[in-house]
């Protein structure tokens, strides 16, 4: 494979990122309901703010979580389990606007304040995500 | 009856003649208005809509202290159906807002007409030079022993049934009584009956006839009436009447001509209204049962004008809102000289309304007249339906219906115009045939009263849907209509979904070019090009309510702006849908396919050679021909993407976007035995002068060398097809999708270079004009074919050069996204993977 894009250090991860706690708890990817999850999980650093262009998102792994953050126009960080609960769906690929995501594949979309799909797709999950020292900061 | 007077402080009532003051004379004339109901509000709307604003100084003397409400629905107030605060028609403010002095709770007195003063109760007097008196009716108060109290008030427990006061004492005594008594089986009874019942008390009628709703129905159909009435409870006492009512307090019940005591704790009086004349008279004025007007609706005082319940035209009182409104009309062109000349002939009443939950259409006479006079009846006693029409000389002159007003619109039009009728009489009163239904609606003529309540005529309502609402809810928002009685409920939904040609919408927004901006297509681009708004950000700043993003509108927008900017557009990769942001369609699995150009479906060797390389290098999981006439490779991981691209170094097909896609073609003439003319490479020539422009949907294109169609030119978007002597025919509006569609037929021209112009301002137009997502299959029939040939055949040179440049503006801005994205991606981390982060096939390799 020759890669001739310039942003080869952003190429995917799929070890467990650097900085952080070792992810030794939690650990369970699947999806279990929506909302954000309890204050015990553990932060990890996915990589910087700056990876995510406004208005976008992109996948991330954290501890060995896919998740997918997202940089609303408004600034404000999100995320979100990686793949939609309809039918697995790459949110990281879908769009956004201040209330809600919406999954590329069948337009399902769900709120940010709940994980609640506004239509018929079970909810998607939330994780708690900040910004420190321009690095990412998802909570699993 | 209870008169309401005083109801506002005095303080109001300073008296305004000219103003000669120092700060200027108000040079209007001075029209004053005796009468702030139905009637009299609606001359003044009426005066008003006509710019009389300008010419006259208005002043309403209203007897009520309230603003002007709709007196029809009271017996709905009664019924607890409504609040009395949305029966309001113009509140107080209103008047103030439209400049209108309202004297509510003033009555007045007496008019000097030589003076030209009005005096009202309070002691004030007040100047005019133009005098309209709408003094309205009252109830009538039968003669009757006990009725009244020693300082001639009404028992208490009696009550008329006329104002908004009447009906708050009812409601009152509703809560603390159990047994009423109606007098009248008129309409305003048999409301009032069904209203109080309603509240639980139990119900008698009393009612002097020898049928119900005698003025409206025949005997037959009272009969029937009565039972529907009575099947809900209600007790009906015809052909007698309540002579005394038993007191002496407060009523405790009334006797009966044949003697008879029934006790009551509620006596409603619903026998029927006088026409109010008492100041006509004693000014002067003719008064026979009313006051008596021309058919410029003046009295025998030049100056003076009267309308409504109170006015006498050729003999005939109306007690109906309708023919209110007409006379409302024609004196507001009188007094604004609007219409020196307008008359009012008098109204041929028709009326629709719904009695104690029963359907009732009348009009004109309820039984034959003459003995030529041909009478037809139906008559179902137990489903409660009784339909009658009397026809005379071959013209409708009268119809009853009684439970079923299913024929109404068609009937009220051949009463109103005196339209043909059906050989076959039985087919004014049902449908022997089904499907017959619309036809009614469809031949309901425009200014046919559709909305008695509240005056809308089926034009108003087809010029509301014509406006774009297409919902019925917007419809009787937006006119009133069905929001008086609502018994034209059905009848309303009907003319709109006429109107709207099926197209009926339950929301305003369908007409939105995108969901997140409250605009349809053709201002959206006005205000765009008006406020120079090149990104969808701004796009959503400037125009979206509270300037908030819609993540389902970004891609519609994103295509309308390049249609409008063409590369002046300012990109926001977060505006594109994913498709768009990676050049390739996303698959299931979240994978994308590759498809290269490849112009007209011809290839070569080392262009195969190619991308068999390429497939083979990056694992391709399947390579498959479309239906396109190209070669797709897909399950390409997001991240391999301009690996591939550069590798394969050639310009993307579009296989993913919404827009122009591809030009199948036949072999044509090169070796084709039957071809007539060379479509090959008319279809290469289209697909590089069209190729990448983004348009409302997918456009698909074939061209073939002869009617034999072996690249379905005839269900494309864009078909070309050869038919010999140089000559091509140009199919639009074709699909062989879902929807399976034969073009229409949109010209025949005579040479490769007008194929390319014609089928270009055919693309401009329907990217100009069409919704978003809408594919020519859609747009075409929507808009019309001869609307379509209209524009593109005989527009003028002006706007077939805007179609042109339109278009060359999108042409000259074509960058193949491959080339430019796969050198330099357009934003951090585009091309990085979203999922699967870890190996999870989905899909099995083949």
């Amino acid at each position: 494979m020759s890669v001739t894009h310039s942003d080869a250090p952003e190429a995917p991860t799929s070890g467990p990122p650097k900085a952080g706690t070792p992810a030794t708890e939690v650990a369970d990817g699947a999806v279990t309901g929506g909302g954000v999850t309890g204050g015990a999980g553990v932060p990890h650093e996915v990589g910087r703010v700056d990876d995510v262009p406004p208005g976008e998102g992109r996948a991330f792994v954290a501890g060995d979580v896919q998740v997918a953050v997202f940089r609303l126009r408004d600034g404000s960080l999100h995320a979100t389990q990686a793949a939609c609960p309809h039918s697995g769906g790459p949110l990281a690929d879908g769009q956004t606007d201040a209330s809600v995501l919406v999954c590329p594949l069948h337009l399902y979309a769900f709120r940010w304040s709940d994980g609640a799909c506004t239509g018929a797709a079970p909810p998607v999950r939330l994780f708690p995500v900040a910004e420190r020292d321009g690095a990412l900061v998802v909570t699993v | 009856m209870t008169a309401v007077l005083g109801g506002r402080p005095a303080g109001v009532s300073t008296l305004h003649f000219a103003m000669d003051d120092a700060d200027g004379v108000d040079t209007r004339q001075r029209l004053v208005v005796v009468g702030n109901g139905m009637a009299g509000a609606r001359v003044v709307e009426e005066v008003l809509e006509r710019g009389g604003g300008e010419q006259f100084a208005i002043t309403v003397f209203g007897e009520e202290p309230h603003g002007n409400y709709n007196r029809i629905m009271l017996s709905h107030v009664l019924a607890g159906e409504e609040h009395e605060d949305d029966i309001v028609l113009n509140s107080h403010d209103w008047y103030a807002d439209q400049g209108v002095t309202l004297r509510a709770g003033v009555r007045i007195d007496r008019i000097d007409t030589h003076a030209k003063i009005v005096y009202a109760a309070d002691g004030t007097t007040t100047a005019y030079d133009q005098l309209v008196l709408a003094t309205g009716s009252r109830s009538f108060i039968p003669p009757m022993t006990g009725l009244y109290t020693a300082d001639e008030q009404l028992l208490p427990g009696v009550f008329g049934f006329r104002t908004i006061d009447d009906t708050r004492a009812m409601l009152a005594a509703a809560a603390e009584h159990e047994r009423a008594i109606v007098v009248g089986g008129g309409l305003l009874g048999l409301e009032a009956a069904r209203a109080l019942q309603g509240h639980g008390l139990q119900v008698e009628v009393v009612h002097a006839g020898t049928h119900l709703m005698n003025q409206q129905l025949d005997p037959d159909g009272g009969a029937i009436l009565k039972n529907s009435v009575e099947a809900l409870g209600i007790v009906v006492h015809l052909a007698t009447r309540t002579t005394e009512a038993i007191g002496p307090d407060r009523v405790r019940g009334v006797v009966l001509a044949d003697g008879r005591a029934v006790d009551a704790d509620m006596l409603v009086i619903a026998a029927g209204i006088r026409p109010v004349t008492e100041v006509a008279l004693l000014s002067g004025l003719e008064v026979e049962r009313g006051i008596v007007v021309d058919d410029q609706l003046r009295t025998d005082d030049p100056d003076v004008y009267a309308v409504g319940e109170c006015a006498q035209h050729r003999g005939e009182l109306y007690g109906l809102v309708a023919p209110v409104w007409e006379q409302a009309r024609v004196l507001a062109d009188l007094l604004t000289g609007t219409d020196p000349d307008a008359e009012y002939h008098g109204s041929r009443t028709a009326t629709k309304l719904k009695v104690a939950g029963v359907d009732v259409a009348t009009m004109g006479v309820n039984r034959p007249e003459r003995d030529t006079d041909e009478f037809l009846v139906i008559s179902e006693p137990r489903r409660g339906v009784h339909l009658s029409v009397v026809v005379r000389d071959d013209k409708l002159i009268g119809a009853t219906l009684l439970g079923d007003t299913r024929k109404v619109a068609f009937l009220t039009q051949a009463f109103d115009r005196g339209t043909p009728l059906p050989a076959e009489r039985i087919k004014l009163l049902v449908d022997l045939s089904d499907g017959a239904a619309e036809v009614g609606v469809a031949e309901l003529p425009g200014d046919s009263q559709v909305c008695n309540c509240n005056g809308v005529t089926k034009q108003a309502l087809v010029d509301t849907v014509k406006a774009g609402t297409t919902s019925v809810g917007g419809c009787m928002d937006a006119t009133r209509a069905g929001k008086g009685c609502g018994s034209c409920k059905l009848l309303v939904k009907q003319v709109v979904e006429w109107a709207a040609d099926g197209d009926v919408t339950e929301d305003a927004s369908a007409n939105w070019y995108v969901p997140g901006i409250p605009l349809a297509k053709p201002e959206l681009i006005a205000a765009i090009r008006d406020q120079q708004l090149r990104s969808v950000s701004a796009v959503f700043t400037a125009l979206a309510p509270g300037g908030e993003e819609d993540a389902k509108s970004k891609m519609g927008l994103t295509s309308l702006l390049r249609l409008v900017w063409g590369a002046e557009y300012e990109q926001e990769n977060d505006a594109k849908f994913i498709n768009d942001r990676v050049h390739g369609n996303i698959q299931r699995d979240g994978t994308f396919s590759v498809v290269p150009q490849m112009k007209g479906g011809v290839t070569t060797p080392a262009q195969l050679r190619k991308i068999a390389d390429v497939a083979e290098k990056y694992e391709v999981p399947m390579v498959k021909v479309t239906g396109g006439q190209r070669i797709d490779l897909l399950g390409v991981r997001k991240e391999d993407l301009p690996g591939m691209w550069a590798d394969l170094g050639m310009p993307s097909g579009y296989a993913y976007g919404k827009s122009f896609r591809t030009v199948k073609t036949c072999v044509g003439t090169d070796f084709c035995r039957f071809g007539l003319g060379d479509s090959t490479q008319l279809g290469i020539d289209l697909e590089t002068r069209f190729q990448g422009i983004e348009s409302p949907a997918k456009i698909k294109m074939a061209v073939v060398g002869c009617p034999r169609n072996c690249a379905e030119a005839y269900v494309k978007d864009v078909g070309v097809v050869a038919v010999g002597n140089g000559r091509w025919e140009v199919y639009v509006g074709g699909a062989a999708g879902a929807s399976v569609r034969k073009g229409d037929l949109l010209a025949t021209v005579d040479s490769p270079a007008a194929v390319m112009e014609l089928s270009g301002r055919f693309i401009q137009y329907y990217r100009e004009n069409a919704n978003w997502l809408e594919r020519t299959y859609d747009f075409v029939p929507r808009v019309g074919l001869e609307q379509i040939r209209a524009v593109l055949l005989e527009g003028s040179a002006e706007v077939l050069a805007g179609l042109d440049a339109g278009l060359q503006r999108s042409i000259d801005a074509y960058t193949d996204p491959w080339g430019q994205d796969g050198a330099q991606p357009a934003t951090p981390g585009q091309f990085r993977t979203a999922l699967p982060l870890v190996d999870l096939p989905m899909v099995p390799v083949r």
